[in-house]
């Protein structure tokens, strides 16, 4: 990660005024955006938007073909290119031939991806942005710091001195008086424009429409009041069917600004009378700019599905720290990313990529159905093909692709750990895990690992066989519980085996792009855990389970590595995580808890590949209700802890305030334990509440569970 | 679905009004418009576009009221103070409404005014956006447009305004004799 990157991060987190507007944004957008949606079928509209969109993308030249015939017979003149270069060019050459002065432009992030208004500048023309916030940070000199609140990182007192000098006179920070002085000051530039520049929402081949939404009304006199308007429109924005206009703002406004409909919208469709009554002069440019190679690369072509709602920043738990500035200059947050990765270069993604935790937050609400975290891995995966893995991390994964060193130095390392240690905790672990921060203590490496212990373990014999994928953290940090898990899966009539020769699942290599790392390690685990016949194999760290009902299959697939696939697949039906085994068999009766118990009060943390990827939320809060506890529910209880794993160790200064939060809302509940389903995160938030000093335990409920088996 | 339509116009800010007959609508027009200001200025002045309600009454009664106008124009639209149009259709679930607004007068007086009064046939009203896409027919509809409560902006510390370059108030009177397209 470049320094200067790391210090636009520090600046930013940093920053109070920053993080404050946009984590009560995030806070209050959570909670109106399901208002907004309440009686719709979310899961039903995004299939029928993903499903037009991808088709849409899918027929990219004939949608610019058919939109460009129905405008021009409309009256429009459509403009076809797929270099920004030519788009510039063109908008000045209509303003040259037509003697333009001056420009009004609304909202339009396509105009920002061209860089179009310093270009018009130069060229002696006047550019005036209408959209308030837009206003403001030009202004300021500024770029968009969000895709639909450009100016969300400034305060109204910033605003206030930037309009004073605008306006020649002392302003207070009183917003409706700021408000009232834009559109004051803005009226007469509207008037006077010889042209107006919008972007396009949306564009209909059928039709050859574009559609426009404001809620402040600027697009509206940017259309009607100067004589010549043209849009500016990426053709990843073209849809075939008039009607499916209705699908798109059914979902747009809900999950932008948790509106019901903006304020505003225009269909416009060819020209329209001006005021002198001669007809507008309305030219439409249609913008490729990479969005074709985009839609023909197999993995990338649904981030066409996109229609720029934001969502994905609004939910992003980094992004409400960070805000949009430490994305880059134009689009930012998660689609940011792999927009930036395309319209801008894949280099250029580089830093911003790593970014991303991989909670999975914006995956949930995309209204276009877009696997944002998958593909934002499928950058860094590229980007590792391309430039090679870290010689820091290259021995690191040299270590851990071979098991009998990698275990060989964990064991080490907890005899190394010992002179720190305090308590269960200590504060550097050796190697790739030594750069760890305040805020967060770390669990000593276990005396003894889970496998040796295992082999001490008395089990009674039984039909029934399950293998248990310890994982790297239950088996050298965490052994016990391992333990509790094997009492619980006896006592429910299953006898559990522990395959020696498993390994480390691959995530920490995955989630750094190194993916012939990650496959490696699955043909180990592959050989190791269907060595022996069992029913399943159960694990009780959500990574690991994705791990291998998932990511061994999309890692070969992505590799194209076709030998062990089969196995693989063998692999996954087999796999089940920890809560959703018990509850079966709690459910068939199998196994009992002890009846009758009140053990006070609980809250529960979902962790983020167990509810978002795996879809299980209900089955731990029913098993911790049925042993007797009483559920609290925290705010944001499934929103990310920050530990990701090698995430929290790469950029401490984000993934701290993002587990402050989370202890924050925990001790908010009063609840004197936590629970979750993850190791991983057992150990940051464990290793927070020590530091925090409050008296809350943190538990999986794997411990929690042992206690309670009848 | 009128009173759907009510809470949800309501919801976003809007004012919502109905009468039964063209007469009592316009009395309450002309009421409103006395009550906020109507003056023979240019800044204080209203403009009244082309609208099948115009036709239906005695508009040379109406030609007496000072600052009243009908001759739209944009020097006239960019000051006055009120703005009065007919709109076509008003969408039941997100309390929009929606005109063919073509016609460029249509549009200087409801987004250049200070406050819009917009009159609507109760018979216009849809259930939801579909509906009304099916009703239109773009090549004969240059510019539909949709105008749902006051213009709008949280630009500003998220904090929400009324009134940014649109107009700040958004006064809907629906007529049960008015005649519309259903």
């Amino acid at each position: 990660m470049g320094k200067e990157f790391k210090e636009s991060i520090h600046r930013a987190v940093n920053d109070a005024n920053l993080t404050g507007a946009l984590g009560k944004f995030s806070e209050a957008y959570k909670v109106n955006r399901a208002k907004a949606y309440e009686g719709i079928d979310f899961e039903e509209l995004r299939g029928r938007i993903a499903e037009l969109k991808s088709y849409a993308a899918g027929h990219l030249d004939e949608l610019s073909d058919q939109f460009t015939r129905n405008a021009e017979a409309a009256g429009a003149i459509v403009f076809r290119t797929s270099d920004p270069t030519e788009v510039r060019e063109y908008i000045l050459k209509v303003a040259r031939e037509n003697n333009v002065k001056t420009v009004v432009k609304s909202k339009s992030m396509a105009t920002e991806e061209i860089h179009l208004n310093p270009y018009l500048e130069k060229a002696g023309i006047e550019v005036g942005e209408t959209d308030l916030g837009e206003w403001i940070i030009q202004l300021a000199g500024q770029t968009p710091s969000h895709m639909v609140m450009p100016a969300i990182h400034m305060t109204k007192e910033e605003v206030s001195d930037l309009f004073s000098k605008e306006v020649n006179e002392r302003l207070t920070s009183d917003i409706p008086r700021l408000v009232k002085v834009a559109r004051e000051k803005l009226r007469p530039t509207f008037l006077a424009a010889d042209m107006g520049i919008s972007g396009g929402n949306i564009a209909v081949a059928e039709t050859g429409s574009i559609v426009l939404m404001t809620n402040e009304g600027n697009a509206r006199l940017v259309t009607s009041l100067p004589k010549i308007h043209i849009a500016l429109v990426g053709i990843e924005k073209l849809i075939e069917k008039f009607a499916e206009v209705a699908t798109i703002l059914k979902a747009l406004p809900r999950s932008a600004t948790a509106q019901l409909l903006t304020s505003y919208v225009s269909i416009i469709t060819g020209q329209t009378p001006n005021s002198d009554g001669t007809r507008k002069n309305l030219h439409i440019i249609l913008m490729d700019n990479r969005r074709s190679e985009m839609a023909a690369d197999p993995k990338f072509k649904q981030a066409l599905q996109c229609i720029r709602c934001a969502s994905c920043l609004n939910v992003c738990p980094i992004f409400r720290l960070v805000g949009g500035h430490v994305f880059g200059k134009v689009y930012t947050g998660g689609i940011g990313t792999i927009l930036t990765a395309w319209f801008d270069e894949l280099k250029k993604s580089e830093d911003i990529q790593g970014l991303c935790i991989q909670c999975g937050a914006c995956k949930d609400v995309c209204p276009g159905k877009i696997d944002i975290p998958d593909l934002i891995m499928e950058i860094r995966r590229r980007l590792v093909k391309d430039q090679g893995v870290p010689l820091l991390q290259k021995t690191i994964y040299a270590v851990v692709n071979n098991r009998k060193l990698f275990h060989g130095m964990l064991r080490a390392a907890s005899i190394a750990g010992k002179p720190f240690a305090s308590g269960k905790f200590i504060r550097h672990l050796p190697l790739f895990l030594a750069d760890l921060t305040d805020g967060r203590s770390l669990p000593a490496i276990a005396e003894e690992p889970f496998r040796d212990r295992f082999k001490k373990i008395k089990q009674p014999k039984l039909k029934e066989k399950a293998a248990f994928y310890a994982g790297c953290l239950i088996d050298f940090a965490y052994p016990e519980m391992g333990e509790s898990l094997i009492k619980i899966l006896n006592k429910g009539g299953i006898e559990v085996v522990f395959p020696e020769d498993q390994t480390c699942c691959g995530a920490p290599a995955r989630y750094n792009g190194a993916y012939e790392v990650a496959a490696a390690n699955a043909v180990d685990n592959i050989k190791a855990l269907l060595s022996e016949d069992v029913k399943y194999v159960i694990s009780a760290c959500p990574t690991c389970t994705v791990a291998l009902e998932h990511e061994f299959i999309s890692v070969f697939e992505s590799l194209g590595h076709t030998e062990y696939l089969p196995e693989a697949r063998r692999l996954a039906e087999k796999a089940v995580d920890f809560s959703t085994l018990v509850k079966k068999l709690v459910d068939e009766g199998r196994l009992t808890l002890k009846e009758g118990r009140a053990l006070g009060k609980i809250t529960y943390h979902d962790s983020c590949h167990l509810k978002r990827t795996l879809k299980v939320s209900e089955q731990p809060r029913e098993l911790l209700q049925k042993a007797g506890y009483e559920l609290a529910e925290m705010f944001e209880c499934d929103t990310c802890c920050g530990m990701g794993g090698s995430y929290s160790l790469k950029l401490p200064e984000i993934s701290g305030p993002i587990l402050q939060r989370k202890l924050n809302n925990i001790k908010e509940t009063g609840a004197p334990v936590v629970a979750m389903d993850c190791p991983g995160c057992v150990m940051q938030i464990r290793g927070g509440m020590d530091q925090d000093g409050a008296n809350v335990k943190v538990r999986h409920t794997v411990e929690l569970l042992a206690e309670q088996v009848e | 679905m009128y009173q759907q339509f009510k809470a949800r116009a309501e919801g976003v800010s809007a004012e919502v009004y109905r009468f039964i007959t063209n007469d009592a609508a316009l009395e309450f027009i002309i009421e409103f418009l006395h009550k906020e200001g109507l003056a023979d200025t240019t800044q204080s002045s209203a403009l009244w576009a082309d609208s099948s309600f115009l036709d239906g009454i005695d508009r040379d009664a109406l030609q007496e009221i000072p600052g009243l106008k009908f001759e739209v124009t944009r020097e006239a639209a960019s000051k006055a103070r009120f703005g009065i149009s007919q709109m076509e259709w008003a969408l039941a679930d997100t309390g929009s409404l929606a005109q063919n607004s073509t016609a460029i007068e249509q549009r200087l007086v409801s987004s250049l005014s200070t406050i819009h009064i917009a009159l609507v046939p109760t018979s216009g009203i849809l259930p939801d956006m579909p509906s009304l896409l099916s009703r239109v027919n773009p090549k004969e509809c240059a510019y539909l447009a949709m105008i749902t409560g006051p213009s709008r902006t949280a630009d500003i510390e998220r904090v929400l305004t009324i009134g940014v370059h649109g107009p700040e108030r958004l006064v809907i009177v629906f007529v049960d004799e008015l005649g519309g397209k259903s």
